[in-house]
């Protein structure tokens, strides 16, 4: 033991105080190399999850940006499809009754015999193929559609061969990747044994090969041909609310960020509200999907399933996020600037609009940006108000049915064409995450362009 | 000042969107569609091709939410932004009919077209199962008859139930109670497997009941609200346990499943349709008689379902997995669709 005086010196061996000293000092050294490697350990462990999750998504959804396609030789007979003639308006023939001819017309051209066109051409590969409807039906079923939006816009095309890519079934996709184990009994398929053998030889023969999947960029979804199931209507449903969480919640948030903190006097009730707005940040997303089937659909009568009611439930999703981001970003604009605006007889509002807002602005946007990059990915809300629905079509304006892209994840992930749509969900996600990606990323640009330091 | 105009004509647009809104939402021109999960890709299905088939008309959209609860919208009433059309399937009840009547939805067409079969089925490579609706019964219970008096269920092993059975644990995957198919399961497997017992059957009124839908808490059964990938990934999880599925889930997914025979039938859109395999159910669509000529190929949709070429034998839909009706009985149904007779409910 040694003894401190009360001038703080030690007396006593000097060579003990040392030891101690020396003692703890490995001990203190060891303490912290210890909290640096938990630090390490801590960091690897979360970049090892995010690059397994990334490395699993990367490597299932990958190969389904390529699909198997067929590149065939058809010809539009005329005497196969036998197309009944274009009405022509006749003289004195009211605009929607000839509408309703020309409905009736294009009924009829699509009631016509495309898949025995597309039967003959597959013939040609393979002659002895039998029957030749099990043949037909290793290209996808919709695709007959396609030919005939071929024929529909150049009507031409009747009597001609053209070479087209018509998409592969699914099942003949799923055989060729080998999603599927090539080692089953025969009756675990749903191909027939001579339709994989088939597969197997045009693929051999080149007919079918992997072309990258412009299906899934520019088709909506499917369930009569999966194959073709794409994301457009999923993109612009996102898109459509994006912009409506973009033009509601960022002047709404922004105005209300600059009342509270320039103009609003401080006392109980603007405390009040200042906790509430915390409050609300913290509020989980399904409930706001609760409140807007209450309020936008059953009360407002706004129509089902979307985008104009997920743009606004998304928007109060987002609103406390802004309104917080954005006070942030003003508080963070030095009091002198005002004050010398102030001084220099500009109004309250000239200061706040002329000099702090603009030395404010890459924070709101930042703050704006991640917010709708929040917004995108959100899927729950978005169940509750029947976005989660079956949409065929691509809507034109937001009042009309679509789904989103999260929501068209989790839609497929339950397809139970499983082996498909396995690759099919990890594609989409890799889409949606690349989106978020480059949202973040202009956020992170306009923030390191932009903001000033004081 | 620059922000002040992008705000204010922010400010504008959000004032156009939110008067314009009620006024678009008058003369919806899509048919809307939501309810029971095993109907929706049959209804997936023909609403696409219907997109296709009529230049005039979209394709309609289809929701999902299960029979209850899109009955429950269905009968909200009548509008635009009520549905059109519920997907169900069982038929509507007594109950359901009567709280749509007050919300002034009268006119319930309801149309049949088609069969679904109810499966069980375990992982591949694992034993195979023939079972009896009195196995399962016997399985899931949480009381079971033994030597005349009920006791809590002993069993642990399929074969513990029935030395035919393979020596396995037991653990059933049944779907939750929001599924249509949870209560076809009950009516034609439990219930017949339950009453098979004469203590069960001298049993009466709420008391057997009890005794018949009281499944044990054990963690041996499992309920999935969700859908059949998630009683699917319980069984790649769980590889002992035998999973309740629809037939077309099976038919699409053979390479992970094998099926169980029940009373000695193995289910398979023949036997199902020649009545042969017991747990079977009929598939219903209800169409809103208000909205017909009020929302554009609602009529045309309904009768576009039971042409042949979509749900009779060798269609897309029996391609999915649809069990078809016959032809007289799908040309009856046409008729009743025509006069729209109302449906009473059961």
């Amino acid at each position: 033991m040694s003894d401190i005086t009360a001038d703080g010196l030690v007396t006593g061996s000097p060579t003990r105080i040392a030891d101690v000293v020396a003692k703890s000092l490995v001990k203190r050294r060891a303490k912290e190399k210890r909290f640096r490697m938990y630090g390490i350990a801590a960091v690897a462990i979360g970049i090892g999850f995010v690059l397994l999750m990334f490395g699993t998504i990367l490597n299932k959804g990958l190969p389904a940006f390529w699909q198997s396609t067929f590149r065939l030789d058809v010809t539009f007979d005329a005497a196969a499809l036998n197309l009944p003639t274009r009405p022509v308006r006749e003289e004195g023939q009211s605009m929607a009754a000839f509408q309703q001819t020309l409905y009736e017309w294009q009924n009829q051209v699509t009631m016509a015999n495309w898949n025995g066109l597309i039967q003959t051409s597959l013939q040609k590969y393979l002659p002895d193929a039998k029957p030749a409807s099990r043949l037909r039906a290793l290209v996808s079923s919709g695709e007959r559609f396609r030919l005939r939006d071929m024929v529909l816009a150049d009507p031409n095309l009747v009597g001609q061969t053209v070479t087209v890519d018509l998409l592969a079934d699914a099942n003949v996709d799923v055989w060729l990747k080998g999603n599927i184990d090539r080692d089953l009994a025969d009756n675990q398929y749903l191909l027939s044994p001579d339709q994989r053998a088939w597969s197997d030889q045009l693929y051999e023969q080149g007919v079918i090969r992997m072309a990258f999947a412009t299906s899934l960029f520019t088709n909506v979804d499917s369930r009569s041909s999966p194959a073709s199931a794409g994301l457009l209507g999923a993109m612009i449903g996102s898109l459509f609310m994006m912009l409506i969480v973009i033009l509601v919640a960022v002047p709404i948030g922004v105005l209300a960020a600059i009342y509270l903190e320039e103009f609003a006097p401080k006392n109980r009730l603007t405390d009040l509200i200042e906790v509430n707005i915390n409050n609300l940040a913290a509020v989980p997303s399904i409930v706001f999907g609760l409140l807007g089937a209450a309020v936008f659909i059953n009360w407002m009568k706004l129509p089902l399933s979307a985008p104009i009611v997920g743009g606004l439930v998304l928007t109060l999703m987002t609103l406390p996020t802004i309104i917080i981001a954005t006070r942030a970003a003003l508080k963070a604009v030095p009091p002198s600037i005002r004050q010398a605006a102030l001084g220099l007889g500009a109004s309250r509002s000239q200061s706040v609009f002329h000099h702090v807002l603009p030395l404010a602005r890459p924070g709101i946007l930042t703050a704006t940006i991640i917010g709708v990059a929040q917004a995108l990915g959100e899927t729950a809300p978005l169940l509750l108000i029947g976005m989660s629905a079956f949409v065929a079509n691509v809507a034109t304006t937001p009042f009309e049915q679509s789904t989103a892209l999260p929501v068209q994840i989790y839609l497929w992930q339950a397809n139970e064409a499983r082996n498909f749509f396995e690759a099919r969900t990890s594609a989409a996600i890799i889409l949606l995450l690349a989106m978020m990606m480059m949202l973040n990323a202009f956020a992170l640009v306009l923030r390191r362009r932009f903001e000033r330091r004081w | 000042m620059k922000f002040a105009t992008l705000a204010s004509a922010s400010a504008l647009a959000l004032s156009v969107v939110a008067f314009t809104a009620p006024a678009s939402a008058q003369g919806r021109d899509t048919i809307q569609i939501a309810g029971s999960s095993t109907v929706l890709p049959f209804a997936s299905i023909v609403a696409e091709e219907f997109g296709n088939a009529f230049s005039n008309f979209k394709a309609p959209v289809v929701g999902s939410g299960g029979t209850g609860g899109g009955l429950k919208q269905f009968c909200e009433g009548t509008g635009d932004n009520t549905i059109d059309i519920a997907n169900a399937s069982r038929a509507i009840k007594k109950a359901e009919v009567e709280a749509c009547n007050k919300n002034g939805v009268k006119q319930i067409v309801e149309v049949q077209f088609g069969f679904d079969g109810i499966v069980f089925a375990s992982a591949t490579g694992k034993a195979q199962f023939a079972l009896e609706p009195k196995h399962v019964y016997a399985a899931i219970a949480a009381q079971v008859p033994v030597d005349g008096k009920m006791v809590a269920n002993p069993y642990t092993k399929w074969s513990q139930v029935d030395k035919s059975l393979p020596d396995q644990e037991i653990v059933l995957v049944i779907p939750a109670s929001n599924h249509g198919t949870r209560e076809v399961f009950e009516e034609k497997v439990i219930h017949p497997g339950a009453v098979s017992y004469p203590e069960i059957k001298a049993l009466k009124g709420d008391e057997q009941k009890k005794a018949i839908l009281g499944f044990r808490q054990d963690g041996r059964v499992i309920e999935i609200a969700g859908d059949y990938t998630e009683t699917l990934a319980r069984l790649a999880a769980q590889n002992d346990a035998v999973g309740v599925f629809g037939l077309s889930f099976y038919d699409q997914n053979k390479d992970k499943l094998q099926v169980a025979t029940v009373g000695g039938v193995t289910p398979s859109l023949e036997t199902i349709a020649e009545g042969k395999y017991p747990v079977s159910r009929p598939l219903f669509f209800y169409v809103k008689g208000e909205h017909i000529g009020k929302v554009p190929g609602l009529e045309e949709y309904a009768a576009y379902f039971l042409n042949a070429d979509i749900s009779g034998s060798g269609s897309p839909l029996v391609e999915a997995g649809l069990i078809p009706l016959d032809d007289a009985k799908r040309a009856e149904v046409l008729k009743a669709v025509k006069a729209r007779t109302v449906a009473q409910g059961s």
